[in-house]
Order: structure tokens, then C-alpha cells, then sequence
């Protein structure tokens, strides 16, 4: 699932800095698991900007609403009275505010979170990044764990010289990717195939603006 | 002799490692230079050493090969992508620079840009791959070079590693990607290097030992909690814990040449790191007997 951390509540504060009525609309799937979005989240977060502003002397009518997703445009028709404000805080990840802004194309849309990975669920409120969406998936080479997601340099030939004790050179409260893909093929016999060179990737894979097309 | 007919006869070659300044004033730099002239086969130049930023490596390169000196060119792939490295490569064979060290490098938070951009396009081996081939005669793309380039490319090593498997399968993949000579990363403990060459001899390709100036018991007990891939044995530790300042570091000097005493019947030679007391290093080699 994507995850997403919240913004804090000063710089929403500075968002919102010139409006009095604003609408702010949550995201009821990815971000909703990860705490950040959903319609807890919303509330949560209205409410500390409400009072905030109002500790300033500067009240702010903020309206809730959450709808399932934000990246699809059958859900975002959901979204209601959004003309009563003058501004959208939208608590989805970066598909779903973008998503708002094209639904409502005369109206500011203002991001409540920062989208940060595609990530899985390890334990409640824990998650890991797993996967870059790099385009060419290496995980039949390096025995399940991807080393463009999980090393911090995104190699592909085994683990830089920084790795110490199996943990990551930039954080040591993260294993090495490449010491946890070596473990694993080797405990599935795989030592040699982890010995073969893994050709450079194709970034093309990966440029921007990138759509996949079904309809043809 | 050059730097590669040197190593590839079984001569014990010193090398020793010069790191850019952050700025334009060469002199001290020149003055470490100046001293080591004469004490060493060739010396590395550091790229962008630890992260930080530096004046560039070519440029380097080419004031050592100046001054007389045959420079190893030291390639990490964090800061230049595939168009860049090859295009620095060919540069530096067009300066004259043989030799290439090729490294992926440290990640940019560990330096003094830590908001960079991490680039690692390719990494150590896909940069040897990539040198093989343009020592053949076509770029990453497989298109044709009008005059190719001869390196002499290297690759370096941690023989002390935690874990180590995964560090000699790496080790092994830099050999079939084109490296011909290694240095490797601080030893210390002779056991665990001794140990480290048996399994190496097999591959048949010069290693060089790195040599580290341990300035005092303090710097010791840095490298075992910082630095991945060292281990200082706790009686080298001890034998300097004794001693400060400058009384510290004569005794880093002779730990560092009895470690040379010792490896020259081991291994194809050694390569000294000083960081800083780059003029200390004639001094080593004087305790090395060399």
C-alpha cells in the first residue's frame, strides 16, 4: 500500500493561512491503514486547526469528509459542498490530491500529508518501503527482497563496503538488503546464481510520465 | 616502471592516497605530493572522498601526472550517471591517467550534502564492466569509440567484513567484470587477512593490503564503532593506549610498519592510508624497512 506521513500542524496552519472556511477530505484506503488519512486522521487534525486558529483569535471553519479513494473519479464525485469553502485540505497521497484539484479545477488543493513509499504492513503503525515501481522487477535474481527498494543505494551486484554487522551504512536500525537477499539465496542454494552480474537497469523503465494503456 | 608493469612483475608495490582539498588552494596537497615523490609507485586520488565535496579527481589526477607522479584514479558512481562516468573515463585516458580504482562510493548522507541526489546509475562492478568495454572499444551502449582507452582498472575489498560471504561473492564478481589489481579496505587483524588470501589466491589478481595510520588508542576505538569493515584487535589498542599526541602517533607509525614487515611475503603490496599525515608516511615505510 502507499504510505504517507502527516504534515505537520503548522505547516497546514501556513496553508490555510488566508482562508476562513475550508474543506478537508480524507482518503478511506491506503493512507487510511497507515493513520494518515483516513477519517480519524481528518478529524484529529480539523480539529487541532480549528483550535489552533482560534487560540490565534482567528477562527477557521473546517469541514470533514472522507471518501473511499481519492485517485478515482467515482469516489471523488462523492465529495459534497465543496463550493461553501474557499480552499481543499486533502488528506490522500499524492494520486488522490491530484485527483481533488482535477475535480475541482477552480479551487485550491492543498496537500495534508507527505506521500512517502509503497510499503508493507509489518506490525501496527510500522511500515517498510518494498518496492520503487522501478519498472523491471529484479525479484527472480535476488531471492524475493529487492535490493532497489531495500539498499540504500539501490544496487545490484551485492552489498557497498558500508554495510556493518548486516545494517545499513546510512541507518543502522536497517538491515542491509543485500545481506538479507545473500542469506536468503544462499539458504535456498542459490550462492552461485547470486554470483552472476546483474546487467545495469533500464531507467527508461522508469522515467516520468509513464500511463499503462488497456484500453486497446 | 609504471604502477601496473610494477604489480603484474610480483614487485611489492607501495601506494599511498591523496584526498583533494575543499577549495583551490593546492599547497598543502602539493606539499604531501612533493613529500611522497620518490616513496611510492603511485598514489590514488580520493573523488569527492566520504561525500564531500572536493575539487574533482581529474583535475588532480592531471597537477599529480604534473608533478611526476603516476595517479590511480579513484571512480565512485554516486555522483554521475552512466553519460558522466564515461565521459570523465574517457577524459582521464585523453589526460594519460592508466589506472582506475573503481568504487561505488559513500552514500551522500554520510557526507557534508547529505540533500543530494544519490546517483548510484551503476555501481563498482557495472563501472569495471563498463571499463572493460571501453578498454575494448564501445561505450555502455555498445556503440563504437573512435580510439579507445587502455585502463588498468582495480576494485577494492573488505577482508575484515561482517558478514564477509556476501562481500567475497561481490569480491568475485569484481574480478569477472575486469578487475586486475585490489586494495582493500583498513586490515588489522593478520589472522582474518592470512585467511582472506588463501581464499583469494585462486583468482590470481594482485592484492594490495590497506594500511591505516592508527594516531591514537581514541582513533582505534572510533574505527571498531564507526567504520564499516574494521577491526583494530583490542592489543593494538593497548599497546597504543599508553601514549598521546605525537608520542601516539610514533607508535601508530611503528605498529603501521611492522604491518608492512609483515605482509610483504603475504600479499602483491600495500597501500597507505595517512589521511592527513600524509608526510608521515616515508616515516612508515622507514619502519617497514622498505
Amino acid at each position: 500500500m502507499i504510505v504517507a506521513e502527516p504534515k505537520t500542524l503548522d505547516e497546514i496552519k501556513a496553508m490555510v493561512d488566508s482562508y476562513d472556511r475550508v474543506l478537508m477530505v480524507g482518503c478511506g484506503t491506503c493512507v487510511e491503514v497507515c493513520l494518515t488519512g483516513g477519517e480519524r486522521a481528518v478529524n484529529l487534525t480539523a480539529t487541532a486547526l480549528r483550535l489552533s486558529r482560534k487560540v490565534d483569535g482567528r477562527d477557521i471553519e473546517v469541514g470533514e469528509q472522507t471518501v473511499i479513494r481519492q485517485c478515482d473519479f467515482e469516489y471523488l464525485d462523492e465529495v459534497k459542498d465543496a463550493d461553501k469553502y474557499q480552499a481543499i485540505v486533502s488528506l490522500a497521497c499524492g494520486v488522490g490530491i491530484q485527483g481533488m484539484a482535477r475535480k475541482f479545477p477552480n479551487m485550491p488543493v492543498l496537500p495534508g500529508v507527505n506521500t512517502t513509499f509503497m510499503g508493507f504492513n509489518e506490525e501496527y503503525g510500522y511500515y517498510t518501503e518494498m518496492c520503487k515501481g522501478c519498472g523491471e522487477c529484479v525479484l527472480d535474481k535476488t531471492g524475493g527482497i529487492c535490493p532497489v527498494a531495500r539498499c540504500a543505494k539501490s544496487l545490484l551486484n551485492g552489498p557497498c563496503g558500508g554495510t556493518n554487522n548486516g545494517k545499513c551504512e546510512i541507518d543502522s536500525s536497517r538491515d542491509c538488503g543485500w545481506v538479507l537477499i545473500y542469506n536468503k539465496m544462499n539458504a535456498m542454494g542459490q550462492v552461485d546464481k547470486f554470483k552472476e552480474i546483474n546487467s545495469p537497469k533500464n531507467h527508461q523503465k522508469a522515467n516520468n510520465l509513464r500511463y499503462m494503456d488497456l484500453r486497446k | 616502471m609504471g604502477f601496473k608493469e610494477e604489480i603484474q612483475s610480483g614487485t611489492f608495490v607501495v601506494t599511498a592516497e591523496v584526498g583533494p582539498p575543499k577549495g583551490t588552494d593546492l599547497s598543502e596537497m602539493k606539499h604531501h605530493i612533493e613529500g611522497l615523490k620518490d616513496k611510492v609507485t603511485a598514489l590514488n586520488v580520493t573523488d569527492n572522498q566520504s561525500a564531500v565535496m572536493r575539487v574533482c579527481t581529474l583535475a588532480i589526477a592531471q597537477v599529480m601526472m604534473d608533478m611526476g607522479l603516476e595517479p590511480i584514479y579513484q571512480m565512485t558512481c554516486r555522483d554521475r550517471n552512466r553519460l558522466g562516468l564515461q565521459s570523465d573515463l574517457l577524459g582521464a585516458s585523453v589526460l594519460g591517467i592508466k589506472n582506475v580504482l573503481s568504487l561505488t562510493g559513500d552514500h551522500p548522507v554520510l557526507g557534508d550534502h547529505k540533500d543530494a541526489k544519490p546517483v548510484f546509475d551503476i555501481e563498482s562492478v557495472g563501472l569495471l564492466e563498463v571499463i572493460s568495454g571501453l578498454n575494448e572499444g564501445h561505450d555502455m551502449a555498445g556503440l563504437e569509440l573512435q580510439g579507445k582507452t587502455d585502463f588498468f582498472a582495480g576494485a577494492i575489498v573488505t577482508p575484515e567484513a561482517n558478514p564477509l560471504e556476501p562481500q567475497l561473492a561481490k569480491f568475485e564478481k569484481k574480478v569477472k567484470a575486469g578487475a586486475k589489481f585490489f586494495q582493500t579496505q583498513a586490515v588489522y587483524d593478520m589472522p582474518k587477512f592470512m585467511k582472506f588470501m588463501d581464499y583469494a589466491k585462486q583468482f590470481d589478481v594482485p592484492i594490495m593490503a590497506g594500511i591505516l595510520l592508527l594516531k591514537s588508542a581514541g582513533m582505534a576505538k572510533y574505527l571498531n564503532k564507526f567504520v564499516a569493515g574494521v577491526s583494530v584487535p583490542q592489543e593494538l589498542i593497548d599497546e597504543l593506549a599508553p601514549y598521546k599526541g605525537e608520542d601516539a602517533l610514533k607508535k601508530g607509525i611503528e605498529i603501521a610498519g611492522r604491518q608492512i614487515a609483515e605482509l610483504k611475503s603475504i600479499c602483491a603490496g600495500v597501500h597507505v592510508m595517512a589521511i592527513g599525515a600524509e608526510d608521515k608516511v616515508p616515516d612508515i615505510l622507514a619502519a617497514a624497512g622498505l
